[in-house]
């Protein structure tokens, strides 16, 4: 160098520097015993990256371990390798996660919608799978009143279209919902599933002093620096001067990535890899490191940079997409190269493993030391084992309180509410809802067919349904989240949203075999948002074990809330589940389309007088105030299991679950398949509304055709499942209590015309 | 009789395409490298859908310069069979193996979506055994819009170069059919000498019982055919 002023970055740094950074006074204490030492600069921006919420957990990790988190099929359990990893049979095992991307997508929904997509494929490939689908499930303000809503959901849907569709990776399902809480804060998750054989699974580690570590993809750029600190923390209306912590992707590069890993999977020249997401290099090399018990000496200036003169700290967050870290085996580095050579990729050597060695003076020196170097001076120096979840970072347990809402929707009395006198005029209205509508518009613009693997193509069905081509199998994927249920009921709602994706599958004739969650809430310093985190954990755990579907894995977001001027406004807390089943015999799989003229049609499970949640309650009577839908879980089990017995007898020629909008949507959608309509008899038990509208939990409506009739009525007497008649198939009239409902055209344009209508206004 | 898919690094139907070309007794596939200078004596060479590098700058302009393309051209030259199909067909227009270009979708939007299409010409190797006068076949593109200048127009209509056109379930060729905005309603063309064809939607993708749509599988009947003479 040829100056010789003391770097300001490597001085040490004081308490007031680390709130700053998001550190709170008694973490800044932590970091100087960890440290033995004053932290410089660059040290104290490590452990803010590290120990935001969203490295951390630091506010969930405790209850989230309450989840169950071991099963027979899984071969990695949460939180050990970037994704869950579950045994498909044949050899052949699936790795599957969902991720958040809300907070770069509210102020950059196309850039941070893009880059979502591209990283939860990531953390699927450098396991050594290859994606086969995806899919997202999207959050909006009402885009039929908020412009910037529908700039949201242009934007996203455009981003995750554009990343996706050059990736090459089908979109196999999702949901939309639109609710005014989520008007400044909009929700952007994404999932990804993929397969790897069981002997080529890379582990996210590192072990063997004197490997080398190499970066490879993108160069580093001054792009998302900060990223994960600036996800841990509220949208506010000054948000918009965070944009340089939102990332640009580059799907062409991932690609590029993809396939060198892939081929990568297929040597065994490596000891490990990990995708760079949040906090970059600092990330990977602290938790690869963490893993394997060992160390790394990082030289900082060998990282091919995209502009000159960056600092250390820079570099070190840095959340440039399309990057990775991969640990060698010594001696094999020219194999290694030549393969990312081929894919023309950048692949540079920054850094050796080293030796465990406990740190001079430290007190937590379990494990190996991290050192980074700038021109051969280190610049920063810690136990990597004090920065990781499960390590040193810090465990918090916050303060819960019952929000006073809770209470007030238990008053809620339906038999309040009036019958319309016009339930047809209700029923179009409610298909014409964006949350029922049709999201052809969304969809559309997804490439679902790439991999030629998406057998719900021309036979729709309640999971999205890959086949695996080699082994004659399929898998049924889905995800679900119905917020409104949640807010009303956290722990109920919660334990509806796994039983629904349970259900979308056993629709589909798969069984479930585990769950990953994205767990999107407010502020969890807001002990009413906590509350409701804390109900959500608990209702979760309870409808895993009942179904028998692990957590494999999965992604907090918090801070989804937004704060004006004179008050805050959370969103729904919404838990979105992504589940992942097996049809061990692909050509066994069910479609949730009407086949044809004159086939029976039944409802399974109870129904009730229930209009509670609904959106009919919502977009009708104008009542945000209920609690949770009906829902009995050991009844929900015994539906899933049905159903299952159902379809491999080989009895239905169709099955859908009922949920939003209730039965009517239900049939419409039965129907709108193969355009053909129904006439049906309503239950004179239970108020008309109710059972057209109500989203009563457990229940689905089966098309038999007359000659399965009865078998499938032995198979039902013999059940413990409740079941009625509700009438025929038709030709396409639409017929209720023998009052004409229109035809299933009619129903069409209600259910395809409301987004794209919406859509065209700026 | 073998046949070649090319494998750009942006590729991502390749695979598709072999699989399905291998499923009709086209097989074992030749993968051909987009760095390679040899089509490794394949009779039929398919150029798939994707993204040849990244095309961030227009579809298929980058890897008309490919070293593969050069062979493909030599070939085509030679009267040898090419298709190209989604970013194949963009690709064989931008190095004008195949005449016309391919513009934003009208809509300004991606669409992937099941189509009808009509086949214009018995006369090629591709269309030749085609017997329904409606196939469903699957688009997925950004940049689908066919265009050429009137001239060019009449001469494809005079050379029986159209191949496929948008149209309705009932075959009914109109502007509600059309999901692209394609001039003439054009779905794919072939060149003067018949052995080159270019196709925006994906017959790959309707090749397979399990996935419930068979309509694209005479399309590769009749290249297989022609190859296998």
């Amino acid at each position: 160098m040829a100056t010789t002023t003391i770097d300001p970055d490597t001085a040490p740094a004081g308490v007031e520097t680390a709130r700053k950074l998001g550190l709170l006074p008694e973490e800044f204490e932590r970091i100087q015993v960890i440290l033995g030492r004053t932290p410089n600069f660059n040290e104290l921006s490590i452990y803010s990256a590290m120990w935001s919420e969203h490295c951390s957990y630091k506010n969930s990790i405790r209850l989230l371990k309450t989840l169950p988190r071991t099963g027979p099929k899984l071969l990695a359990e949460a939180g050990q390798e970037n994704a869950g990893l579950v045994d498909i049979g044949d050899g052949w095992a699936c790795a599957f996660k969902i991720e958040s991307h809300n907070h770069p997508s509210a102020i950059e929904p196309y850039q941070g919608a893009a880059t979502g997509v591209g990283g939860i494929n990531r953390d699927i490939f450098t396991m050594g799978a290859r994606p086969i689908a995806q899919l997202n499930s999207l959050r909006f303000g009402d885009i039929a009143t908020e412009a910037r809503s529908r700039w949201h959901m242009r934007g996203v849907v455009k981003g995750i279209g554009d990343y996706g569709n050059a990736f090459g990776v089908p979109v196999l399902g999702g949901e939309v919902y639109f609710d005014p809480c989520y008007t400044t804060n909009p929700l952007v998750n994404a999932m990804s599933v993929g397969i790897v054989r069981t002997d080529r699974v890379i582990s996210a580690t590192s072990h063997g002093a004197g490997n080398p570590v190499f970066i490879v993809g993108s160069a580093t750029g001054k792009d998302g620096i900060h990223g994960a600190s600036f996800a841990s923390k509220d949208i506010t209306e000054s948000s918009m001067e965070d944009l340089p912590a939102v990332q640009v992707g580059d799907p062409f590069m991932e690609k590029l990535l993809l396939e060198a890993s892939l081929e990568l999977a297929g040597t065994d020249a490596i000891i490990g890899m990990q995708d760079m997401g949040a906090a970059g290099i600092t990330c990977s090399t602290s938790e690869m490191s963490a893993k394997g018990g060992t160390g790394m000496d990082i030289h900082l200036d060998r990282v091919p940079t995209r502009q000159d003169g960056m600092r250390a700290w820079e570099i070190l967050l840095s959340e440039s997409q399309e990057r990775m870290l991969v640990v060698v085996k010594k001696g094999r580095e020219a194999e290694v190269k030549a393969i990312f050579d081929k894919w023309d990729l950048n692949c540079v050597e920054i850094g050796t493993v080293t030796e465990a060695a406990p740190m001079p003076g430290a007190s937590a020196g379990k494990g190996g030391m991290l050192r980074y170097f700038m021109h051969g001076r280190v610049v920063a120096t810690m136990p990597a084992e004090s920065l990781v979840l499960g390590g040193g970072a810090p465990v918090y347990e916050r303060a819960v309180k019952e929000p006073a809402y809770f209470a007030e929707n238990r008053r809620f009395n339906g038999a309040e509410v009036p019958e319309p006198d016009d339930l047809r005029a209700v029923a179009y209205d409610l298909l014409a809802s964006p949350n029922i509508a049709s999201k052809r518009w969304v969809y559309e613009q997804y490439d679902t067919m790439v991999r030629t693997n998406n057998m719900s193509t021309n036979a729709p069905s309640d999971a999205g349904l890959v086949l695996l081509r080699d082994t004659g199998r399929a898998l049924a994927v889905t995800v679900d989240c119905n917020g409104r249920y949640v807010h009303a009921d956290p722990r109920k709602g919660t334990m509806i949203a796994v039983c629904e994706a349970a259900r979308n599958i056993a629709c589909s004739g798969g069984d479930p075999c585990g769950v990953t969650n994205c767990l999107n809430f407010g502020n969890p310093y807001d002990p009413e948002v906590y509350w409701q985190f804390s109900e959500a954990i608990a209702g979760m755990g309870e409808a895993c074990r009942a179904l028998g579907t692990p957590v494999t894995g999965g992604n907090v977001s918090f801070y989804n809330q937004t704060v004006n001027a004179d008050s805050t406004v959370p969103v729904f807390p919404t838990p979105t589940i992504g589940m992942v089943g097996v049809l061990n015999d692909a050509g066994k799989r069910m479609g949730l389309g009407f086949r044809s003229k004159g086939e029976l049609i039944y409802l399974l499970g109870r129904s009730t007088d229930d209009i509670a949640c609904s959106e009919y309650l919502v977009r009708h009577h104008g009542i945000r105030r209920s609690p949770a839908p009906y829902f009995d879980l050991e009844e929900e089990t015994r539906l899933h299991t049905m159903l299952l017995m159902l379809i491999r007898s080989g009895v239905l020629s169709a099955a859908h679950d009922v949920s939003d909008g209730g039965l009517w949507v239900t049939l419409v959608e039965m129907g709108l398949v193969n355009g053909l309509g129904f006439d049906i008899v309503t239950d004179s038990e239970v108020r008309a509304d109710a059972f057209l509208f109500g989203e009563g939990q457990g229940r689905a409506v089966v098309a038999v055709n007359e000659d399965q009739e009865n078998a499938f009525l032995d198979l039902m007497r013999a059940s413990r499942v409740p079941f009625i008649l509700l009438g025929h198939v038709t030709k396409a009239k639409l017929v209720v209590d023998d009052q004409p409902f229109g035809t299933i055209a009619d129903a069409r344009k209600a259910y395809e015309e409301a987004i794209p209508a919406i859509m065209r206004r700026p | 009789m073998k046949c070649g898919v090319v494998i750009f690094p942006g590729s991502n139907c390749d695979e598709d395409m072999v699989q399905v070309l291998e499923a009709q007794g086209g097989g074992p596939v030749e993968r051909l490298w987009h760095k390679e200078h040899d089509l490794r004596g394949c009779d039929l060479v398919v150029l798939p859908g994707g993204f040849s590098y990244g095309d961030y700058l227009r579809s298929g302009a980058i890897a008309r310069f490919s070293p593969i393309l050069q062979e493909v051209a030599a070939h085509a030259e030679r009267g040898g069979l090419v298709l190209g199909v989604c970013n194949g067909f963009q690709v064989l227009c931008e190095a004008g193996l195949l005449p016309g270009a391919l513009l934003h979708n009208g809509g300004q939007r991606f669409i992937c979506r099941n189509v009808h299409i009509t086949p214009a010409t018995k006369r090629t190797a591709l269309t030749s055994a085609i017997a329904r006068k409606v196939l469903t076949i699957p688009i997925a593109h950004g940049e689908g819009r066919y265009h050429i200048d009137a001239a060019g127009l009449k001469r494809l209509k005079d050379g029986d170069q159209v191949l496929f056109r948008y149209c309705d379930a009932e075959g009914n060729v109109h502007e509600e059919a059309n999901p692209n905005g394609s001039m003439d309603h054009i779905a794919g063309v072939c060149n003067e000498g018949r052995n080159v064809f270019g196709m925006m939607p994906h017959p790959e993708r309707a090749a397979d019982a399990l996935l419930g749509n068979t309509d694209g599988m005479a399309l590769f009947t009749g290249l297989l055919k022609a190859v296998a003479v």
